[in-house]
This record gives structure tokens, C-alpha cells and sequence, in this order.
């Protein structure tokens, strides 16, 4: 038994794949075995937004808005067995609270003959209203069950990030030498205790991308994620953090790197992939805008 | 109009929880201030995710915002790290919704539910940048007006406060606005007259406007509170909604983007109690009993479960499993194919009775740890005392069929500290917990009781207002001799609220006006948040009223004589005084009361005041015992056998 970035214990399988796990600690089954031939269910994976004032909810959060949302939704969820029946609903890799992403997921469990009402290409349009303001749905796709987990499966992510108050060419001498140190111990809490972790090995890729103090960085995410609060850290910049946003998450498999669904062209469920943006604004009754809702300075979607 | 949120933003990182900051709730409003529009800032003094589920402040959002001449957002108590991070950068108290300073709206409008927020509320006062007293207030500022329970002793807040409203706020809050358009449209801000609006405030039934009464002192004791000036009521009286029906809010209910308590549907399913039980403020202010028709609540459960989410609700009350025909309005709920069969109803204080377990069995589709009944006395005796008339059988009965449906835990609400008590009161509760977790282990080898104990602080407007509260050391040595005698008994668990918090949440409860002083030292002490275990510090109450010549045996260990002027006289929750202290006088005697819904009428005054009468759909008791009425009484404190398995 391991422990997902979001505390949740994660136990794996026989076969090495992780098994969800309910919140009570028994293993839920998502596998098809057992169920006559059709009636499997199915595994529907969607990539999302978190952008503006929304990134000061937490992983556990936005959990919650996805399973309220999806209920709103009447898609047919499949439900654990047991006791305490909850939705089959796993995430990917925990977004630290404060961080913005063009790049999350989740996979989603439906009953099978799910779909036979709402188009696949329509369901960022359908869902993206349901919820809150700052999550936007932009792709989903039917997954292979036979597939790794989100958390499993991706090997690194691209991250923007603003560094406020570090000159241009500072901020390029300070990533040169951080690229050229071997070790780069880094200070960080973990479940309440001081640690000092060795963070050199996932650091993948860094470099300046603006004048003003942005820089983009890849970092590995086992055997454990490297956060923006680390990177800035080993920087050795101590002020108010700035906007931090994960623009990509990376499958690596024979020697090709794809994201978990893709916007447009490539990846699994490439093919039923759909961008959609968001037509309509939900939650807010208002026609506020949200002050806090464009992307951090210099981050768009390549 | 500015918003804040750009300067707030800097902050967020630097903070715990900063989701409590964002707003971005469904069911939000952002609304167009502009004049002729009376802004109000609804405040809850305490963190986001204790006052975000309040349901009186999401009640009056919906009716404001619905009004063509108000707006309305909301505030909460920042946290004390936000708190130092918003005084440091010069940012003032703002509105979740779109974030505007406080100094933008023309009301704050507080919820009292708790008296231990008092400090919350002159430290939000005093972040909104409005002058601390009410008396130093000038035509251009805004108005602070308080309601909910504890504005039934409205003198410890009166420095503070410029207008308090009693009672449902559905109606009032109106007529309120309506006095505001009309003052704040009369003159430029600088020429407007506060003395006229008090005046008009103090017109509006419900309204009381304390700079319009002045508490008299003799020998350094309150011997009347009498009105000044002409048209100014002797006596204010609370206002009551006589039928909820007409009122079915919220109607799009808060839901939160961030943890809260209570984070599900709340459905109200009546106002009101007459179990009676004399200890409890909120039973006698409440009254009369008011049911929401069955119909409405289950399209309100239906209508907010689709714009929700949500796959629980709670019915809420002070007494829901008393709400006529409970089992078929939960049983539809759960049922209705719109709900797709994944909905759970949970019914917040249970009836004690086995009829109710079985009812909360079939419905409570997601079992909690543990359930919980509140039996509050832990003998016979001591329950006929307060009104609380479970019987040991019902008791028992409840508890055994708890753990045969499956539950594990029991959780049991006592008080000690209450009047008459004598030690084997307190003992009681122990030896009661030690049967319960022996029932328990007829159904399963390893059961836990937890035994949680309060200590009692009287409150205003109850039979028990004149009671001389328990001191700090004897409610100490209460627990511990409970603790010694329940050490004895595996799986049962004892657990207690600490004692000193009870002495400062008397001196609110029962304070005259003099306590504002008092109150405002704690406050300049750095007292924000008393009510959190981690922030209560008596030591600040207790120097606050040394320095301004008080004593705490004068305000709380002191019994009331029959004669004495209260700091409330000049309220009115409707209860005749003479019913209250006959009330008292009956408990001192263990005479009870039967729930008079089902009984002829005591003339407590909360109906025949109000032209009123209790709305109820059903003319009998609910069936399976009813904690009093038409229970004989004398066979109340029999342990069964038959449950506790031997003799005792």
C-alpha cells in the first residue's frame, strides 16, 4: 500500500496496477471480469482546465465539484459495491492548491449503453456549464480499460512559471546553475514532518521563456513530484510566490511521449478527442467578470 | 465600484485555506449596486466554512437580492493569519461575491447564533473601518445590525450595534430596507440624521434600537431598562412568520467550492418546539410549532438535490423526527426515481425511541460511524428536573436497536451542571453509558458509547434564566468524578467541553450592558475566535471584567430572585414571564410538562400573543413513544430488564 500526492492510500493489484481505493480503504472493483460479454463498463476520461480564482480550491475540491457536477449530469455512473456506494471517479496527479493547469484529468466509470444519448464530441459542451467557473472541460475520450492509471501512467509534466522580482538575466543564471549542480537538496514538508529531498534527478528541462521572469520547467513525477514550492525554492528566491501553472502531462511509452488526451491529433482517444470551449457561462448568475481568470502572464497553450 | 480582489490575491498564497476567500459559490449573486438600491453586507462572525451552511443568512440573500431596491452580499470572519495579512497590507474587510470593501455597502447585517463570537463581531465592525460604537457613528456610515437567537439578550452588544432584529427576519427585513431606502434617499450623506432613523428603526415591529433605552444601575445592579424619548415601545416584541409555506428559501442554496460543515441540502422542515424542555433557549424563543407542508418539502428536496448535486439531505429542525408523517416524506425522498436511488436523508436530532432508529435504518442509505441522541440528564430524576422526559426504556430501546441495525457507535448528549443536580446525577450518566455499551455487546463483540458532556449556561427567556450557573471549579470536579466512574467501563469514552469556556459564554449569555466594555478589552487583547478550543482564553475575560469593576459570581453563580429586573425585561420572545418563572418554580419541584401540540394549551404567550396557533398536519403524537405526551410518568426512571439483560 502507497500513498497517492493527495494522501489517499493507493494499493495496487496483482498485475501492478493500482486499484482505486474508497475512502474506507477496501479496494473498489473497476474491472469488467465476471460481467457478461457487452456489458462492460466503460472508462471515460476527460482533460480540464483550472484557471483564476479557482486554483485556491483544493485537489479535494475540486473532487467534489467533479462528483456533484457529474451526479447533475445524469450520466449513468457506475457505483461502488458495499456499504457506502460512491461513484467511480479517479484523478490524476494532485495539483497543488494556488497552481493553475491547462492540463488535468480524470477518468470516469459509466455504466455500459452510457453514451448512447450524448455524443462523445459533445460532452466538454454538456459538462464544462456544470461546473464551477474557472473548470473548463476541453477533451474526453473513451480509455482502454486495460490501461495504467493517470497516476501511473504519467511520467512528467510541463510547468509555467512567473518568478516575481528576479531580473531577466539573473533568473538565466540562476536555472544554469541550477542545471549544472548534481545535488539540489530542497527543504519540504511531508505529512508534517521536515525532510530534505535530493529534487536534481526530476528536474528534466528548465529554461527562461520571458524577460520578466518566466520560465518553463519539466519535472519528473516519480518516484515523487516536484512541486512549484520546491522549484522556486532551489532557485533561491524567497518572496510571494507567483502564478504557477502545469500546462501538459506526459505519457512516455516506447520511446514516444503523448499526452493523456490531446486537444487535437494525437494520444489515446485521439480520435474522439474534442475542444470545445466553454459557450455559456454557468454558476455565476451575474455577468461578472472574473478578475482573476486569465492564465498567468506568458502561458498559452502550445 | 473597486474591487479588492487584486490586492487580496497577492495574500491568498501566503494563507491557510484560501479557498474561503474566493466566493465562486453556485447559487452566488453579484449584483448591480447603484442608488435607490440598499446595499447590504450579510456577516457570519465566523470562518467561511462554519458560516457558509447558516440557512438564516442564505434565507435573507435570496429575499434581499429578490427586492428591487436592495442588494445584498456576504462576508465571513477572516481567519487570524488573513486577518494580520489584511491589516498589514491596508486591506479592509471585503464581500465574497465581488469582493467590494465594506465601506461600499450601507448595512452590515450580523448573524448572532453563538454568543462566543461577540469579539468576531467588534473585530469585523472594526476591519470594515467603521467606528467601534454605535454613538460614534456619522450619517455617511454605514448601519450594523444584528439578529438570529442571541439577540435576545441584545445588552452585552448594544455599544456596537445600532439596531437588532428579534425573530424571523423573512418579513422585517423588508420593512427594514424600506425605512432605508427612504432615509439614505432624504439627504447627501454628510446631512443625514441617524437620531431620525433610530427613531424610524424603532417604529418597525421587531426592531430595537438600543440608543433609545437606557439601563438603570442602583448599587451597581441593573434595576430597569427604561425607553427614552416619546413613541419609543416599552417592551419590543419578536416577529414570527405564520406560515413557512409562504416561504420556500432558500431556493437555490449556497453550494460551496470548498469544504464546509454541514456540506449537503439542508431542507427546514418547521420552525418552532414545544417539547419544552427548560434548558433550551431555542425551544422557547421559537415558538409556535410551524411545519412546512409535506408537499413543499419534498419539492424543495427534489428542486434542490437537481441544482445541487448533492447526494444527501438533511431535514432540518429542532426536532425533525417530530415533523407529522416523517416516515412517508423521508420514504418518498429516498424513492423518488429522480434521484436515480443514491440519495440519504439524515435527520439531525433523533427522537430517542426504537421507532425512530428503525425509521433512520431504512432511510440513512450512507451509515454514519455512529449515532447520536441527547438525553442531556443522566438520571430519571434529573431529566424530570429540565423537562427532557425520556424514559429509561425508551432510552434503552433506542440504544438496542442502534446496534442490531448495524451501528457500532452510540453518541449520548448530556449537560452537567444543571439545577437541583446532585452528584449521583452525574454518576448517572456513566452508569447509564456502562448499559448502553452492554446492549451493545448483546449484537456485537466490540461497541463504543461515547458519553459527551456540556456544561449547562442558563440563557435568557427560559424557565432557567434565573439560575445561579455552575463555577468553573465545581463543573471541573463534576467531570472528574464522572471520568473516575465511567474509567470502569470498556468502550465507554467520555468527552467534554472545557468548563472555563462555559463561564464566558454565561457572562455573554447573561450580561447587562456593561459587558460591551468588557467584551471590547477582550477584543484590544488580541480575543478574536473565543469560540475555537485552540483561541478561548478565560484569562482575557476575567481581567476584562476586573478592570471594569465586575464579577463573574454577580453575572453567572448568581440565582435570580423573582423580583429582579433581567437585562431582557424589554424584549419579548412572547413568553409571559409569569409562565417562565412558574416554569422554574415547577422544575425545582419535578413537575413536568407535556408537549402541548398534543395537550391543552399552558398560555406560554408564544401563540396567543401572535393571534397564532401551532401548524401542525397531524392531531395526534407521533406513534412509538413521544417523550412525554401520554407517557405515565411514574415509570419513567424503570431500567428494563428485558434491554440491560439482569436486574440493576
Amino acid at each position: 500500500m502507497s500513498t497517492a500526492p493527495d494522501g489517499r492510500p493507493v494499493s495496487t493489484a496483482p498485475d501492478g496496477r493500482p486499484v482505486s481505493t474508497a475512502p474506507d480503504g477496501r479496494p473498489v472493483s473497476t474491472a469488467p471480469e465476471g460481467r457478461p460479454e457487452g456489458t462492460e463498463r466503460l472508462r471515460l476520461r476527460l482533460r480540464f482546465t483550472k484557471q483564476g480564482k479557482i486554483r485556491f480550491t483544493s485537489h479535494r475540491d475540486v473532487a467534489r465539484m467533479w462528483e456533484r457536477a457529474l451526479r447533475r449530469s445524469r450520466l449513468p455512473l457506475a457505483y461502488s459495491q458495499g456499504f457506502v456506494p460512491h461513484p467511480l471517479v479517479s484523478f490524476g496527479l494532485a495539483l497543488p492548491t494556488g497552481c493553475e493547469s491547462l492540463g488535468e484529468y480524470l477518468d470516469v466509470r459509466l455504466e455500459p449503453a452510457a453514451l448512447g444519448e450524448t455524443p462523445l464530441a459533445e460532452l466538454p459542451a454538456t459538462l464544462s456549464p456544470l461546473l464551477p467557473e474557472g473548470i473548463e472541460v476541453t477533451a474526453a475520450a473513451l480509455v482502454d480499460e486495460a490501461e495504467g492509471s493517470l497516476q501511473q501512467e504519467v511520467a512528467s509534466c510541463d510547468w509555467e512559471l512567473e518568478v516575481p522580482g528576479v531580473p531577466g538575466e539573473e533568473l538565466a543564471e540562476r536555472v544554469e546553475r541550477l542545471l549544472a549542480a548534481p545535488v539540489l537538496t530542497v527543504r519540504r514538508e511531508r505529512k508534517g514532518r521536515q525532510t530534505d529531498d535530493d529534487i536534481r534527478p526530476a528536474v528534466l528541462a528548465m529554461s527562461v521563456t520571458s524577460p520578466d521572469g518566466h520560465l518553463r520547467a519539466e519535472v519528473a513525477t516519480h518516484p515523487r513530484g516536484v512541486r512549484p514550492a520546491d522549484l522556486l525554492a532551489a532557485l533561491g528566491t524567497v518572496s510571494v510566490p507567483g502564478r504557477a501553472c502545469r500546462t501538459h502531462q506526459w505519457i512516455e511509452r516506447d520511446g514516444a511521449r503523448f499526452e493523456p488526451l490531446a486537444l487535437s491529433g494525437h494520444g489515446p482517444g485521439a480520435g474522439a478527442a474534442q475542444h470545445a470551449r466553454r459557450a455559456i457561462p454557468h454558476v455565476r448568475d451575474g455577468d461578472q467578470p472574473d478578475p482573476g481568470g486569465s492564465p498567468a502572464g506568458g502561458v498559452t497553450p502550445r | 465600484m473597486e474591487s479588492l480582489w487584486p490586492q487580496i490575491e497577492r495574500l491568498l498564497p501566503l494563507v491557510s485555506k484560501p479557498a474561503r476567500y474566493i466566493g465562486g459559490e453556485q447559487g452566488a449573486v453579484y449584483p448591480e449596486h447603484g442608488p435607490g438600491r440598499v446595499a447590504w453586507l450579510l456577516l457570519y462572525p465566523d470562518t467561511y466554512e462554519i458560516g457558509l451552511p447558516n440557512q438564516g443568512l442564505q434565507i435573507l440573500y435570496e429575499i434581499l437580492n429578490e427586492r428591487p431596491d436592495a442588494v445584498a452580499e456576504r462576508a465571513y470572519a477572516p481567519w487570524v493569519d488573513m486577518e494580520a495579512a489584511m491589516r498589514e497590507a491596508g486591506v479592509p474587510l471585503f464581500s465574497v461575491e465581488q469582493h467590494l470593501p465594506a465601506s461600499v455597502f450601507d448595512v452590515l447585517a450580523f448573524n448572532l447564533s453563538a454568543e462566543l463570537v461577540y469579539t468576531n463581531v467588534v473585530n469585523l465592525i472594526d476591519l470594515a473601518g467603521l467606528p467601534l460604537h454605535a454613538a460614534d457613528r456619522a450619517g455617511a456610515d454605514a448601519l450594523v445590525v444584528a439578529g438570529g437567537h442571541c439577540a435576545f439578550n441584545p445588552e452585552p452588544l448594544a455599544d456596537f450595534v445600532d439596531a437588532f432584529v428579534l425573530g424571523d427576519g423573512e418579513e422585517v427585513v423588508g420593512e427594514m430596507n424600506q425605512v432605508l431606502v427612504a432615509w439614505l434617499g432624504a439627504a447627501p450623506p454628510e446631512e443625514r440624521d441617524r437620531g431620525a432613523l433610530r427613531r424610524a428603526l424603532a417604529r418597525v415591529e421587531g426592531v430595537y434600537v438600543p440608543a433609545l433605552y437606557e439601563p438603570v444601575f442602583e448599587g451597581g445592579r441593573l434595576v430597569a431598562t427604561r425607553p427614552v424619548g416619546p413613541g419609543v415601545p416599552a417592551v419590543v416584541t419578536k416577529r414570527t412568520v405564520a406560515d413557512l409555506a409562504d416561504w420556500p428559501h432558500p431556493v437555490r442554496p449556497l453550494v460551496p467550492l470548498t469544504e464546509v460543515v454541514h456540506d449537503r441540502l439542508n431542507v427546514e422542515v418547521f420552525r418552532g418546539c414545544t417539547r419544552g424542555c427548560r434548558f433550551c433557549q431555542a425551544g422557547m424563543i421559537t415558538r409556535p410549532v410551524r411545519e412546512r407542508p409535506a408537499e413543499q418539502v419534498r419539492a424543495m428536496v427534489r428542486r434542490g438535490l437537481e441544482w445541487s448535486g448533492h447526494d444527501e439531505v438533511t431535514l432540518t429542525s429542532l426536532s425533525s423526527a417530530d415533523f407529522s408523517g416523517i416516515e412517508d416524506t423521508v420514504r418518498d425522498i429516498v424513492e423518488d426515481p429522480a434521484h436515480g436511488g443514491q440519495v440519504s436523508v439524515s435527520l439531525p436530532s433523533l427522537r430517542v425511541d426504537a421507532f425512530t432508529v428503525g425509521t433512520a435504518a431504512e432511510i440513512q442509505k450512507v451509515r454514519r460511524t455512529g449515532l447520536t441522541f441527547a438525553p442531556e440528564g443522566g438520571t430519571w430524576r434529573m431529566r424530570t428536573v429540565i423537562n427532557k422526559l425520556i424514559t429509561e426504556e425508551d432510552l434503552y430501546g433506542a440504544v438496542d436497536a442502534a446496534f442490531s441495525q448495524g451501528w457500532r457507535r452510540v453518541k449520548l448528549y448530556f449537560l452537567i451542571g444543571l439545577p437541583t443536580e446532585r452528584d449521583e446525577d452525574v454518576s448517572g450518566i456513566a452508569e447509564l453509558g456502562a448499559r448502553c455499551v452492554e446492549i451493545g455487546r448483546h449484537h456485537h463483540p466490540s461497541v463504543t458509547v461515547v458519553a459527551s458532556v456540556g456544561g449547562f449556561v442558563p440563557k435568557a427567556h427560559t424557565p432557567f434564566q434565573w439560575f445561579g450557573q455552575d463555577t468553573v471549579a465545581e463543573l471541573e470536579r463534576k467531570v472528574s468524578l464522572l471520568r473516575e466512574e465511567a474509567r470502569r467501563t470498556r468502550g465507554l469514552t467520555v468527552r467534554w467541553h472545557d468548563p472555563a469556556a462555559s463561564v464566558a459564554e454565561g457572562l455573554a449569555s447573561r450580561g447587562d450592558r456593561r459587558m460591551g466594555a468588557v467584551i471590547e478589552r477582550v477584543w484590544r487583547a488580541g480575543g478574536t475566535f473565543q469560540e475555537w478550543f485552540e483561541r478561548f482564553d478565560l484569562g482575557l475575560w476575567l481581567d476584562a471584567l476586573g478592570a471594569e469593576g465586575l464579577s463573574v459570581e454577580e453575572i453567572c453563580h448568581r440565582e435570580r430572585g423573582a423580583d429582579e429586573a433581567l437585562p431582557w425585561d424589554h424584549i419579548s420572545a412572547g413568553l409571559h414571564r409569569d409562565f417562565l418563572w412558574g416554569d422554574w418554580q415547577d422544575a425545582l419541584a419535578r413537575v413536568s410538562v407535556e408537549d402541548c401540540r398534543w395537550t391543552p394549551c399552558y398560555d406560554c404567550g408564544a401563540c396567543t400573543g401572535f393571534g397564532l396557533e401551532h401548524v401542525v398536519a397531524s392531531p395526534v403524537p407521533p406513534a412509538g413513544g413521544s417523550q412525554g405526551t401520554g407517557q405515565d410518568l411514574t415509570v419513567g426512571g424503570r431500567v428494563p430488564v428485558r434491554l440491560v439483560g439482569r436486574a440493576s
